[in-house]
C-alpha cells in the first residue's frame, strides 16, 4: 500500500514487527501497543527509531507517558466508517503535544483526507494507489473550515472578524 | 434570516465540486457500492424502493422565499414535481437520479441549501421552534445558537463518523416545539441569576427502537462554553459508544448503559481540559452571528384592523382564523401555520406550484421569510393581521388552508413501505383514511387537540411513540399490522406513549382510532380536557376495553 | 456489513433478484441473460436455494451497474410472474396512495 507523506507517495522506512519477533537494535520498527507496553525501556538501548501501533480502543493515556520515545504513532481505521481514531489524533497532537509522525492506517481512502489532515494525522498509509495519486489534489479542495482544531487552519469565524478588521482599520 | 455570506457560499460549493467527483468516480466504477455509500448518505443521498431519495436541510426551519422558489425549481426539474416535508426540518425527494444529483445540488448551492449531513452517522442539521424570533414570551432567538452549531457541525473532521447519527435540537420557549426530549442533545436556553445566557442540556433523548426520554446533563452551561460542552459529550460518545450492535449505538445506550451521573462525570472530565481552550466563544464571534440575522422593521399596527372585522363573518375565515393564526411577540402581527395536511393527501407533501405561490405570498405578506415546522407544516412567521384575510383566500386557493392545525387530521407521518425501504408497513394511506374519516371541521373542533403520528417500522420517523395516538406499522406472516399507542406527547412534558393491546390488522385501523376518540368523547371531565390529560387522568384502560371489546 | 452472498440463502418458493439501477435507482430484474430489466416479466424465476445463490453471485458480481440486490419472492401464475409480497408489489407497480395534483 502506498504511503503518503508531506503530501507525496514516499517508500516507507518502517518494517513492521510481529509480537514474537526479535527486536534489533537497528532498523526503525513498527510494533503493537502490546509490545511496546510490555517493555517500554528495551527501546532506550535501540538505535533505530521505533513505532507503536494503537488500536482505536484503547485509551491514549497509556501511551502519554513514553511519547518523547516515540517517533511513529500509527492510528486505526478497522473501517473508514470507525472514527475513534480522529479523537485519538487529536488528544495527542492538541493536548498532548505529540510532534512526531501521525500515521493513519488501515481503510485510509482519498475522501478521508482532509478530515485526516485536519485532526492532526501527517503520514497516511492509503489503500488505493489512485487515491495516494490524488492526495495533493484532494487536500486542496476545501478553503473554508468551520471547526477550530490543531492543524493551524483559519476558521471561518477568524477569517469573518480578520474580514471586518480589515476594513475597520482602512 | 441568516445570511450566508462569501465564506459560506465557498464551503457549499466545494461539497458540490467533491460530490460531483466522487458520483463520478462510482458511475465509473472506481468507488464500490460499498465505498460510494456514506458518501452519498453524508450529502443525503439515500437508496428507497423506487428510486435515490435526496434529503435537503433547511437549518432551523427558516427559509427565504427564493430558497423556496428553488426547492420548488429542483421538484419541478429533477423529480416528479413535488416534495416532502419530514419530522426534522428537511425536504425529501423521491425520484431524483443520481446522475442528475450534483447539477440539483449545484442548483441548490446557489442560494445556500445542501444536503449535507442530512444522513450517515454525523451531526445531523439542526433544529429549532419554527416560531424562532416571533414567539411571545421566548428567551431570545435560538436560530443564533442553532447557526453558530450549524457551523460548528459542518464537515466537522473528529465527529463525521461516529458510532450512529446524532441529533441536535434547541428551544428558547417555555412551551417546547421543537421537541428537544427526544433528541440525542436538547438544549433549553435560559438565563441564570447574572441575566446571562445559558443552556440546560439534555442529552440521551431518542425515540426508534429503545425509545428514551432525554435526560438533563447540566443544568446550565452559560453560553461562552456551550461548543466546548457539546465537544465534550461528543467526544465521549465517540470514543466509548458502542460500534458492535447498529441498535445499541446511539448515545442514549451508551448514557442509559453507564447511567447519567457516570456519564455525566466522563462529560464533566474532558471538558475540564478544554473549556478555556479554542471552543469558548467570545462575544465578537457571536455577536458578528447575531448581526446577521435580519428581522424586518415592523410597524405599528393596530391589534384589530377593520380587514379583521369584516372578514370574520366569514365562518370560514373566523375558523381559521381561529385554528391556524398564533399570536406574534409584535402587536399586529401574527404566526400564520399553513396545514400541508389536506384531506385525503400525503402529510407534509407540496407541489412545485403551491411552494412557487407560497414563496410569493411570503414576500408580499410575511417579510419573505418562510418557516418549516417537526409536525409537517409551514408556516409565515411575520404577517400584519390586516393582511389576514387576503392572505387567508390565497392560500385557500392553493389548499394550504385546511384549518386543522393540531386537530386530529394534522397526521405526521412517514413516507412508510409506499417509498421506505426500512419499512415493514405502509404509512400514507393510513393516514388519508383517517383525514377522511375525520374530515368534518365541526367534529375536529369538538374533537379538540389531538396529535396522531404514523411510522412504518420501529426506526420512528412518524415519531408514533410520542404520538397522542401513535401508530405503528409491523408486519406479521406477510400482513400490515398496527401496534396503537396513547398518551405520549412530545413537548415539554414529554412522555412515550403506552400500547393498549394486540397489533390490528390494516383494514381495522382507522375503526379502532374512531373507538378511542369516541372513548374519550364520553370520558373526558369538560370539553376542554385534551386527549392527552384525560389518558393521563385514567390509563390505558378504559380505551382498550373499548377498542377491544368487540375484536 | 454482511454481503449478502455471506447470508444464508433460504428461498420457500419462487424467487428471483431484484436490484435498483445505479445511475438512476431505477428498479430492476436479473434476467437469464446476465442482463437487467425494468420489467418483472423479464426476470429469471428460480426455484432452489442454489440457483438463488448462483443468481444473486452475478448480480452482485455487477457493482457498477446495479446496487443493492437480494433474492425476492415471486408468484408464477399461469406463466405470469407476479410479486410475492406487498414491498415487492409496490417496487414493481407503484404508489399505493393518492398524490397531491402536479400539472403534467
Amino acid at each position: 500500500m502506498p504511503l503518503v507523506k508531506g503530501g507525496k507517495i514516499v517508500s516507507d522506512t518502517y518494517a513492521g514487527l510481529a509480537d514474537d519477533a526479535e527486536l534489533a537494535s537497528g532498523g526503525n520498527v513498527l510494533m503493537s501497543a502490546a509490545r511496546f507496553l510490555a517493555d517500554p525501556a528495551a527501546l532506550a538501548v535501540r538505535s533505530g527509531q521505533t513505532g507503536v501501533v494503537w488500536p482505536n480502543n484503547r485509551d491514549i493515556d497509556d501511551l502519554v507517558p513514553h511519547l518523547a520515545e516515540i517517533a511513529v504513532v500509527a492510528l486505526v481505521f478497522p473501517s473508514f466508517r470507525d472514527g475513534r481514531a480522529y479523537s485519538q489524533a487529536r488528544l495527542l497532537r492538541e493536548r498532548h503535544g505529540y510532534r512526531g509522525e501521525l500515521r493513519a492506517t488501515g481503510q485510509v481512502l482519498r475522501d478521508q483526507f482532509v478530515f485526516m489532515l485536519r485532526a492532526g494525522f501527517d503520514t497516511f498509509d492509503v489503500r488505493k494507489e489512485s487515491d495516494a495519486k490524488a492526495f495533493a489534489q484532494v487536500a486542496e479542495r476545501y478553503s473554508v473550515f468551520y471547526q477550530p482544531t490543531g492543524d493551524g487552519r483559519a476558521t471561518a469565524f477568524r477569517q469573518r472578524l480578520a474580514r471586518q478588521a480589515e476594513v475597520t482599520g482602512s | 434570516m441568516y445570511a450566508y455570506d462569501e465564506i459560506d457560499r465557498t464551503l457549499v460549493n466545494e461539497r458540490v465540486s467533491e460530490f460531483r467527483d466522487q458520483v463520478q468516480r462510482r458511475l465509473s466504477g472506481e468507488l464500490t457500492e460499498d465505498e460510494f455509500k456514506s458518501l452519498r448518505l453524508m450529502n443525503g443521498v439515500y437508496l428507497q424502493l423506487h428510486a435515490y431519495m435526496l434529503r435537503v436541510a433547511i437549518p432551523y426551519g427558516t427559509l427565504s422565499s427564493p430558497q423556496l422558489r428553488k426547492l420548488a425549481h429542483v421538484a419541478r426539474r429533477y423529480d416528479r414535481g413535488y416534495g416532502h416535508f419530514t419530522t426534522r426540518q428537511n425536504i425529501q425527494y423521491n425520484w431524483i437520479k443520481l446522475s442528475e444529483l450534483p447539477d440539483a445540488l449545484e442548483d441548490l448551492a446557489a442560494v445556500g441549501i445542501h444536503g449535507m449531513q442530512t444522513s450517515g452517522n454525523c451531526i445531523r442539521n439542526i433544529t429549532t421552534d419554527q416560531w424562532a424570533g416571533v414567539a411571545p414570551g421566548e428567551i431570545e432567538d435560538p436560530r443564533i445558537w442553532a447557526e453558530i452549531l450549524r457551523q460548528y457541525s459542518t464537515l466537522h473532521p473528529e465527529f463525521s463518523f461516529l458510532p450512529r447519527k446524532f441529533k441536535i435540537a434547541i428551544t428558547a420557549s417555555d412551551h417546547d416545539r421543537a421537541a428537544i426530549k427526544i433528541h440525542d442533545i436538547g438544549l433549553r436556553i435560559r438565563k441564570n441569576e447574572q441575566g446571562e445566557t445559558g443552556f440546560e442540556v439534555l442529552v440521551g433523548g431518542g425515540l426508534g427502537r429503545t425509545p428514551f426520554i432525554g435526560k438533563t446533563i447540566k443544568q446550565f452551561v452559560v453560553h461562552r462554553d456551550i461548543l466546548s460542552y457539546v465537544e465534550a459529550i461528543l467526544r465521549v460518545y465517540n470514543q466509548y459508544g458502542r460500534r458492535d450492535n447498529i441498535y445499541k449505538a446511539r448515545i442514549k445506550i451508551l448514557v442509559h448503559e453507564l447511567g447519567i451521573e457516570k456519564f455525566a462525570q466522563e462529560v464533566e472530565d474532558e471538558w475540564l481540559q478544554m473549556r478555556d481552550g479554542v471552543l469558548a466563544l467570545d462575544d465578537a464571534v457571536v455577536e458578528d452571528i447575531r448581526s446577521r440575522f435580519s428581522y424586518p422593521a415592523y410597524q405599528k399596527l393596530s391589534d384589530n384592523p377593520d380587514e379583521m372585522k369584516a372578514a370574520s363573518a366569514d365562518p370560514r375565515f373566523a375558523m381559521w382564523l381561529g385554528n391556524s393564526v398564533a399570536p406574534h411577540r409584535v402587536t399586529g402581527y401574527s404566526i400564520v401555520t399553513l396545514s400541508l395536511k389536506p384531506v385525503g393527501m400525503p402529510p407534509g407533501d407540496a407541489t412545485a406550484e403551491q411552494m412557487d405561490a407560497i414563496a410569493d405570498l411570503a414576500d408580499k405578506y410575511s417579510s419573505g421569510e418562510i418557516r418549516v415546522g417537526h409536525e409537517q407544516n409551514l408556516a409565515l412567521p411575520n404577517v400584519a393581521k390586516r393582511d389576514l384575510p387576503a392572505l387567508w383566500r390565497a392560500l385557500d386557493k392553493i389548499g394550504v388552508a385546511t384549518p386543522n392545525v393540531n386537530l386530529i387530521t394534522d397526521i405526521i407521518a412517514c413516507p412508510g413501505l409506499d417509498y421506505c425501504s426500512l419499512a415493514n408497513a405502509r404509512s400514507i394511506p393510513i393516514a388519508q383514511e383517517l383525514t377522511k374519516r375525520f374530515a368534518d371541521p365541526d367534529l375536529a373542533n369538538m374533537i379538540g387537540k389531538l396529535h396522531i403520528n404514523i411510522s412504518g417500522c420501529i426506526n420512528a420517523c412518524g415519531h408514533h411513540h410520542v404520538g397522542h395516538i401513535g401508530i405503528l406499522g409491523v408486519e406479521k406472516n406477510n400482513e400490515e399490522f398496527y401496534q396503537i399507542t396513547i398518551g405520549g406527547r412530545a413537548d415539554e412534558q414529554a412522555e412515550m406513549g403506552t400500547l393498549i393491546g394486540p397489533a390490528v390488522p390494516y383494514a381495522d385501523v382507522a375503526d379502532v382510532v374512531e373507538d378511542i376518540v369516541e372513548a374519550y368523547l364520553a370520558l373526558r371531565a369538560r370539553p376542554d380536557e385534551t386527549f392527552v390529560e384525560t389518558v393521563k387522568r385514567l390509563g390505558v384502560t378504559p380505551f382498550k376495553e373499548r377498542v377491544y371489546a368487540t375484536r | 456489513m454482511t454481503s449478502p452472498l455471506q447470508q444464508k440463502i433460504k428461498i420457500t418458493g419462487a424467487s428471483i433478484v431484484t436490484a435498483n439501477r445505479t445511475g438512476d435507482g431505477v428498479v430492476i430484474y436479473r434476467t437469464a441473460d446476465k442482463s437487467w430489466s425494468s420489467r418483472i416479466a423479464d426476470a429469471s424465476v428460480v426455484h432452489n436455494a442454489d440457483e438463488a445463490r448462483a443468481l444473486l453471485s452475478e448480480a452482485v458480481a455487477d457493482d457498477v451497474g446495479a446496487i443493492g440486490a437480494y433474492i425476492a419472492p415471486v408468484e408464477v401464475i399461469e406463466g405470469k410472474i407476479e410479486p410475492g409480497n406487498l414491498r415487492e408489489h409496490i417496487r414493481s407497480e407503484g404508489l399505493t396512495i393518492e398524490l397531491l395534483p402536479v400539472p403534467a
